[in-house]
């Protein structure tokens, strides 16, 4: 585990905050002045788990390095919903780049620091990287994968969102299979995403032995936030993995996104560890494993899969999915 | 206008897209009715009082739990805690020991002397109470606290009730009841013990009383009649029970049957065993799930070597012996005698078959009304002669001190407002807080911390206290094993959930509200919340 859960005091540090716990136990969240790095009236859509995200992160990230931090942000809703020109949501110094080059603007920055530190600077302002799973695992990998190889000293946190929600739910190298988007329909003798292809980019990223890679989700803000604190303790390149529901592309209700999370998770459906030089040194372990169907039914990008004659199959492939990751990570051991 | 190059615009803040227009449902801080208070005859708040034992503030808790109910630690020991059984985390492992914590708190209260805070000022009103047993200690208690001066007229030398000269000790001890209404009589009622009432109307009269609450209890050993050898030794619960607080111990003999399946039955019967009868064996003519007695306690009592024949009833009792007829249950569950006898050894038959109320006090009073033996009373506890009201065992009740309790609070309130010539509403129940509104992921695992209880063999021989208290450390655990249904326990779930930092935290005990504004409504918070203290309503259009 990512950090030492509190056992017991009622809900422990399954809660955001917990009145029974000493304050310097509590969250970044429960702060009643935290950060809010990403304030309101941002555009996001009704319960937004890209929006919850990025706070839950970067202000964990600003808590860390005592609010200096300089981000790069590629493309993509979270670009868009939170900074229309000349409103901005960022209470930080937040840089829009393009939606490819983010990795690259920011081991530009890093580098820029690296020269003023050697110019006198003597604050130690660090660097933080943020896109979508479109801009980070598909139009965003070769500069991302560069930025590893160098080791620059950058955190790139990618929100994945299974899919390029911002122009209208497009299929991404990290749209599960047999997921409907508007570019893989639920039409024909296979309906939905193929299985088969994409990428797990945060495998991709261990491979390239880089000092920090973690994934985490919505659901867990404790561990989230003990893994951005950890990441801000190494230098160089380090990455961190967050599954983050949409509603309108997943058509799932509003107030389920943490829910629908928590359910990846706790089926196997999305693997939450950390590893250091490219060697797990933690998991997330399931505290009450369910089958993936619990995760699936709610969400309409399956709905085919549940329709007259429901798509047994397709959905024992899918548990099959969650059992190889239970198996691989050892999601069941340590609870 | 100094801009830098290509910039138009200054950069301003989203907090000017205000994006609560969006808004179709919008959610509510509510505090709904937990199942636990919702069940309990005291009108405890009992989330109320476990949230201020679960941070350690066990003063705080037991003011606010003696804002209902002036007796916990004796509560603590005999409730037959319905709070329980309706508790919201029996769906999720066990029940909250709710009543262990609250004995808990009265010991505690006991040990370190907490005293109740006199009223500010006397009513000048004076309202008689008849009898000291638990709902005139309540209704006094309660009464006293509103500023009303009150006496307390009770026929036996010790106040107490049947909590003393029913409950065997081994269940209750004295020192915890003694203790209890001390602190009662410290607020300034006064007691006249060794004073019976005779007549209702006259006593209000002489002692120029505005008001009176009658707790005069049940305490007429009903018979049945048993065919019996002039030798036999027959006699009621009620009578044994009360002599074992007497100097004159009751002589039961070495074999002691006793005849019924209610919770008297089985006290004494093991208060029999406890004065050395070497057999005690309970006759009831049902079964063991048809009868009255609490499950626990008739668990208890086969523990201590108590025998019971179930499905049988005395027909005849002779000198040393008696004769019980076996019974089936027939299709309506009625037991029908078989025909098929059986002979039981028995230097004893005690009845223990409910009891009748005394209402001799109630001669030639006008307006009365009395059906099945009870007085009736109103929504307000009064009965049908203005100004006299009744409570307790002598009105249609389950017959529990915690009932009684509660009777004698509702009362006081209603002699409260009926004396300022008014009537009192009470506050509107709020919603439960039903299984279905919880988010039960939250709450950590915690297993029921369990009461320790007194050898075996101690337990045959002695009046000891067969269940213990819990020890700080365990009733802490027990206090935050409460899941706190329908109200905030300020866990910070929605403030941190908030994908629009839509929720403001108010600081601690402050709670928290919604900014409108910014808040999209999208139900995140009211799904996250642990315990269902928030509610989406349709925005109004
Ligand atoms: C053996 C036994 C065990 C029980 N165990 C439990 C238990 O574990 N838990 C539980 O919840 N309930 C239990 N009960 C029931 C419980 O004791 C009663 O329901 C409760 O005590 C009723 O309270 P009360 O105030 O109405 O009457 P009582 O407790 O009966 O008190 C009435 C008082 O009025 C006095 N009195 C009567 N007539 C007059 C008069 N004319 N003038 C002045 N004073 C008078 C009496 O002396 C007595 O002190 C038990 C009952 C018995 C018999
Ligand atoms: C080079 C380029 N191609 C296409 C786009 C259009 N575009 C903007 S955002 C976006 C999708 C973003 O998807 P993702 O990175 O997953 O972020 P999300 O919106 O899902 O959070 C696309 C295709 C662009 N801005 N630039
Ligand atoms: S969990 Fe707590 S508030 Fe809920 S019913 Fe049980 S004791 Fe009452
Ligand atoms: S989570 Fe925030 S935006 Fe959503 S309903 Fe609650 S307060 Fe409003
Ligand atoms: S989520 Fe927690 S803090 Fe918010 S209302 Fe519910 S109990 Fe209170
Ligand atoms: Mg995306």
């Amino acid at each position: 585990m990512s950090f030492q859960p509190v056992k017991f005091y009622q809900t422990g540090t399954f809660t955001v905050g917990n009145r029974l716990l000493p304050p310097e136990q509590r969250s970044v969240q429960s702060q009643e002045k935290r950060y809010n790095s990403i304030n309101s009236g941002h555009r996001a859509c009704q319960g937004c788990g890209e929006a919850l995200g990025a706070r839950y992160a970067i202000d964990a990230a600003m808590e860390a390095t005592n609010g200096r931090l300089i981000c790069a942000n590629a493309t993509g809703c979270l670009e868009v919903f939170s900074t229309p020109y000349p409103e901005t949501s960022w209470q930080m110094p937040w840089i829009h780049s393009v939606f490819g080059n983010t990795a690259a603007v920011a081991t530009g920055i890093a580098a820029a620091l690296k020269v003023k530190r050697q110019q006198g600077e003597r604050r130690n302002i660090r660097v933080v990287a943020q896109g979508g799973d479109g801009g980070t695992t598909d139009i965003g990998f070769g500069c991302l994968s560069g930025m590893f190889e160098r080791n620059d000293d950058v955190l790139y946190i990618c929100y994945d969102n299974g899919g390029y929600m911002n122009t209208g739910i497009q299929r991404s190298s990290a749209t599960p299979p047999a997921a409907r988007t508007a570019t893989t329909m639920a039409v024909g003798p296979e309906p939905g995403n193929v299985f088969g292809q994409g990428k797990f980019l945060p495998a991709i990223a261990m491979a390239h032995e880089i000092p920090y890679v973690a994934t985490a989700t919505v659901a867990d803000l404790r561990d989230l936030e003990a893994k951005v604190r950890r990441a801000m303790e190494f230098q160089g390149a380090r990455y961190i993995h967050i599954l983050v529901p949409c509603p309108l592309g997943w058509g799932t209700a509003s107030h389920d996104t943490i829910r629908i999370a928590r359910l990846a998770k706790e089926t196997g459906v999305f693997p939450v560890f950390e590893a250091e030089h490219g060697e797990v040194k933690s998991v997330l372990a399931i505290r009450r494993q369910l089958p993936v169907e619990e995760y699936l039914r709610p969400q309409k990008r399956y709905a085919h899969l549940f329709g007259k004659t429901p798509q047994v199959e397709v959905i024992a492939r899918l548990q099959a999915l969650a059992d190889r990751n239970i198996r691989k990570y050892g999601l069941l051991e340590g609870n | 206008m100094d801009k830098p190059f290509a910039i138009t615009l200054d950069p301003g803040s989203s907090l000017a897209n205000k994006t609560g227009s969006w808004r179709t449902f919008r959610p509510v801080y509510v505090d709904r009715l937990p199942p636990c208070n919702a069940a309990c005859p005291a009108g405890e708040n009992i989330q109320a009082w476990l949230f201020h034992a679960e941070s350690g503030d066990y003063e705080k808790a037991w003011r606010s739990l003696t804002e209902n109910n002036p007796l916990p630690a004796i509560m603590g020991r005999v409730c037959y805690h319905p709070c329980q059984g309706g508790c919201n985390r029996q769906f999720v492992d066990s029940s909250v020991g709710i009543n262990a914590v609250e004995r808990f708190l009265g010991d505690e209260a006991l040990k370190r002397g907490w005293a109740f805070e006199k009223p500010a000022k006397s009513s000048g009103k004076r309202v008689l109470v008849v009898g000291a047993g638990p709902s005139g200690l309540s209704a006094a208690y309660h009464l006293a606290r509103l500023g009303h001066t009150v006496e307390i007229h009770e026929a036996g030398p010790l106040a107490g009730g049947m909590m003393r000269f029913g409950i065997p000790k081994y269940r209750l001890p004295r020192d915890v009841i003694e203790a209890e209404v001390q602190r009662i009589l410290d607020l300034g009622v006064k007691l006249k013990p060794n004073t019976k009432i005779a007549n209702i109307a006259d006593a209000m009269k002489a002692g120029k009383f505005d008001a009176a609450f009658l707790a005069v209890g049940a305490h007429i050993g009903k018979r049945a009649f048993i065919p019996a050898a002039d030798a036999t030794r027959i006699v009621d619960a009620v009578s044994v029970l009360r002599s074992m607080e007497g100097e004159e111990k009751p002589m039961l003999g070495r074999r002691v049957v006793v005849y019924g399946g209610g919770n008297t039955a089985l006290d004494v019967a093991r208060t029999a065993k406890r004065m050395g009868a070497e057999e005690a064996i309970i006759v009831y003519r049902r079964t063991r799930e048809k009868a009255p007695a609490h499950d626990s306690e008739i668990e208890e009592a086969l523990q201590e070597g108590i025998m019971v024949k179930w499905l049988s009833t005395i027909k005849q009792a002779d000198e040393g012996e008696i004769t019980i007829e076996k019974m089936a249950l027939d299709d309506s569950g009625f037991p029908q005698p078989t025909g098929e006898f059986e002979k039981l050894a028995a230097d004893s038959v005690v009845l223990a078959l409910g009891q009748d109320v005394d209402l001799g006090l109630l001669e030639g009073v006008p307006g009365l009304e009395v059906k099945d033996g009870v007085v009736q009373v109103g929504p307000n506890m009064m009965t049908g002669h203005e100004g006299v009201f009744a409570g307790g065992d002598m009105v249609p009740s389950e017959r529990t001190v915690t009932v009684a309790v509660g009777h004698g609070k509702k009362a006081a309130r209603h002699i409260d407002a009926w004396l300022a010539g008014e009537t009192y509403a009470p506050p509107p129940k709020h919603e439960v807080a039903t299984f279905d509104k919880l988010n039960t992921w939250y709450y950590s695992e915690a297993p029921h911390q369990v009461r320790p209880v007194l050898d075996i063999i101690r337990r045959q021989s002695t009046f000891e206290e067969v269940v213990q208290g819990l020890d700080e450390g365990n009733a802490q655990f027990e206090a935050r094993r409460c899941l706190s249904c329908g109200n905030c326990f300020e866990c910070d779930n929605c403030y941190g959930v908030c994908p629009d930092n839509a929720v403001i935290k108010l600081g601690p005990g402050k709670r928290f509200q919604f900014n409108f504004d910014y808040c999209k409504g999208c139900g995140v918070c009211a799904t996250e919340c642990p315990c269902g203290a928030i509610k989406m309503v349709p925005e109004e259009t």
